[in-house]
């Protein structure tokens, strides 16, 4: 330690290089408040000056699973696990648009606040975080779509029934977040030098869909192709999520397991290198 | 003894030139090979070169700030001054965490604020009040202490009536009123501020300086402020701190750092002329100043009230389509005190033809320049828009004091122009 630190205590010591585990917490917590803003200016700014206004958040979701039903389930003919098939294809919608929204929309977060970031310090992650709470609220509301389709086809006597995993939502709901906060932040740090990354995100999202059982159940995939499938740590997620509302899926604690670990380490890895990369993107970007 | 309450020790702030992107994997990689691996240092951080921007440096790495070393006493109003690109923005981004340094540390005492810019974070769709607490919590504060300082805010920016409009529909006075104000009440022992002033119309102006005096010598808070206003630094500021080409060069009480910032200003009036070509169309190969018919050299002392003629010979590579000329005279501060052009006398030179080598006269009216020391730069360019050329303190020139003027005292020196006035009495 410097020998001044000693004679006077600092409140603040500015330095170029810092413990790469030195997270700073404590800022965090400070600006607490700031993340509630963030919230806040999302959700109202969304919007202000749309006619329909909060309705949005529910039409994007109902048009993608009428297109979803009428070319994968009335088309291609995809096995729904004998789950009607707009609730098979609406929750698989709901849980990946969160996981989506969370990941794309980190992932951007250097290049959309530059302007912000060059002007004034408050700890960088409070922007992700508050990215992924706003997508919280989202998620919430269209839930509650979900919801009400699943007490809609419940009074039809539709085939399907809430298990006892619905203990481990709040699990899953943390799960998604966290792996679509870490994976948006890797890629936001590294976007700040390699711009190309950018383009991968918006198409290679799109692609990882396909590779996640939001369209089809894992218990349809081709053998060969399972152990693939199931790789793909929103897989377990997924299934857990499906299973835990509609009855159906392969749910597993080794699944589960598998996913928590896979989104820590990304999680961690994403926090470390963001700390590193935002105290100087402001010179590269 | 006075506590000190921002300590900087030998800071340092390297940046990359020209092509940021291009051959980034393989340097990443060339410089986490010598770093990490063979643990020398970076071959890509030379040492030793300064921030001069007029000579062109060997390596791509441009030291911003070098060898930075100060400490600033709580309660000092402390006027950071220097030219452009002397490293004043770049200390401001380290000190307020925006970017970090490159060697070296800075201590910090007590809270810290900074505003280089008012209204970070303004979003145009939430209504005023909206907004105070938005940009109150990025600059750091807590909710509840915007809450209790919400009426003082609104009450400060004098938008009481629009508060809850979204501020899209405000002109941009009253957003920068509102933007102000919420920075004013911030709650931190330092703060830093820069050119913000440089909005807002006269009276509101008056009112920021006013807060910041109060800020400074009121609350005895310390107050880092940066200014190409001489004036506002000298009413606001108790010290000063001089930055050139990235380095500190004077620290010392306010008054003194502004001769200091004004001399070695001056100084630079009597180097040689630097050329600059931007595009290879169009090149002044020789130019001439006289007075009374006679050429003379820079420095030449010049008598009030005498008028310059410029002649210049422009050789053209290209066929340009309206040349256009300019001339910026500069006082010893650095302030633009004229600036003239062709247009000014409905004179333009449309389609010149290529190889054509062109004199272009251009004669002054009388200078009524207070007596001082003057530099100009010329500039070449198409239809006063593109640039082709120029020349930066192609000529400097000392005004003298003159029986252009018949009284017998000296002008006074912080006036700007002469304006000659006849005078007339009569009884009634």
């Amino acid at each position: 330690m410097d020998k001044d630190n000693h004679d006077e205590d600092w409140d603040l010591v500015i330095k170029g290089h810092s413990s790469l585990f030195d997270l700073k917490f404590n800022d965090l917590w400070r600006y607490r408040d700031l993340l509630l803003m963030f919230v806040k200016r999302d959700f109202v700014s969304f919007y202000k000056q749309t006619v329909l206004g909060p309705l949005w958040f529910f039409i994007q979701p109902i048009f993608t699973t009428i297109v979803f039903t009428f070319v994968f389930g009335n088309l291609a003919g995809i096995s729904t696990d004998g789950l009607p098939q707009y609730l098979f294809y609406l929750s698989g919608i709901t849980a990946w648009n969160y996981f989506s929204d969370c990941l794309t929309k980190t992932s951007t977060v250097f290049r959309d606040n530059a302007s912000i970031f060059g002007k004034v310090y408050f700890p960088r992650l409070i922007m992700p975080l508050s990215v992924v709470v706003s997508n919280l609220v989202r998620f919430g509301v269209q839930l509650l779509l979900l919801i009400c389709m699943m007490v809609y086809f419940g009074i039809q006597g539709a085939n399907f029934h809430v298990t006892y995993a619905i203990l481990f939502f709040p699990i899953l709901v943390i799960l998604m977040a966290l792996l679509g906060l870490g994976a948006g932040l890797i890629i936001t740090a590294m976007t700040t030098k390699y711009r190309d990354l950018t383009f991968l995100v918006t198409f290679g999202v799109q692609l990882l869909m396909y590779g996640t059982t939001v369209i089809y159940p894992l218990s349809a995939a081709p053998a060969e192709y399972k152990r693939i499938i199931e790789l793909n740590p929103m897989t377990g997620i997924i299934e857990a999520f499906r299973y835990s509302f509609l009855g159906k899926g392969e749910f597993t604690l080794w699944s589960l397991g598998y996913s928590s670990i896979f989104t820590l380490v990304v999680l961690i890895l994403g926090i470390v290198i963001f700390n590193k990369t935002e105290k100087n993107f402001v010179d590269t970007i | 003894m006075e506590e000190t309450a921002i300590k900087v020790e030998n800071l340092a702030k390297a940046y990359q030139i020209g092509q940021i992107g291009t051959g980034t994997v393989s340097r990443d990689f060339e410089r986490f090979w010598a770093t990490k691996i063979r643990k020398k240092e970076d071959p890509f951080l030379k040492i030793g070169e300064t921030n001069d921007r007029s000579t062109k440096g060997g390596s791509d790495i441009v030291w911003s700030l070098k060898d930075i070393n100060f400490e600033i006493n709580q309660g000092d109003a402390v006027g950071i001054i220097g030219k452009n690109g002397a490293g004043k923005s770049t200390l401001l981004k380290l000190l307020s965490r925006v970017t970090s340094p490159t060697l070296g540390e800075i201590k910090i005492k007590g809270r810290i604020a900074s505003l280089l810019e008012v209204g970070t974070g303004f979003h145009p769709e939430l209504s005023g009040r909206e907004n105070i607490y938005l940009n109150g919590a990025i600059l750091g504060m807590r909710k509840k202490e915007i809450t209790r300082k919400l009426d003082e805010i609104i009450d400060f920016s004098g938008v009481e009536r629009y508060v809850d409009t979204p501020v899209k529909r405000y002109s941009s006075g009253m957003y920068v009123r509102l933007a102000f104000a919420v920075a004013a009440h911030l709650e931190s022992e330092i703060l830093i501020v820069d050119e913000v002033l440089a909005v807002g119309d006269a009276e509101f102006q008056k009112k920021c300086l006013g807060k910041m005096g109060d800020i400074s010598k009121g609350e005895g808070r310390t107050v880092l402020f940066v200014s190409h206003n001489m004036a506002a630094v000298k009413n606001l500021c108790t010290k000063g701190i001089v930055l050139e080409n990235g380095k500190v060069v004077y620290t010392g009480n306010a008054l003194e750092s502004i001769d200091y910032y004004t001399d070695i200003f001056s100084q630079t009036f009597t180097d040689l002329p630097i050329r600059k070509s931007f595009a290879n169309r169009a090149e002044i190969t020789t130019f001439a100043v006289s007075v009374n018919n006679r050429i003379v050299q820079p420095g030449v002392t010049v008598l009030l009230g005498r008028k310059l003629k410029i002649n210049l010979t422009v050789l053209l590579k290209d066929f340009i389509d309206d040349l256009s000329v300019a001339i910026d005279v500069i006082d010893k501060h650095g302030e633009l005190m004229s600036h003239l052009t062709n247009e000014d006398d409905g004179f333009y030179m449309f389609k010149l033809k290529e190889n054509d080598i062109r004199n272009i006269e251009i004669e002054t009216s009388e200078l009524l320049l207070i007596p001082g020391l003057y530099s100009m730069n010329l500039w070449l360019g198409i239809g006063q828009g593109e640039s082709l050329y120029e020349i930066k303190n192609f000529f400097s020139f000392v005004i003298e004091q003159s029986d252009f003027t018949k009284r017998t005292k000296a002008l006074p020196g912080h006036s700007k122009v002469y304006l000659h006035s006849s005078w007339k009495s009569q009884d009634l």
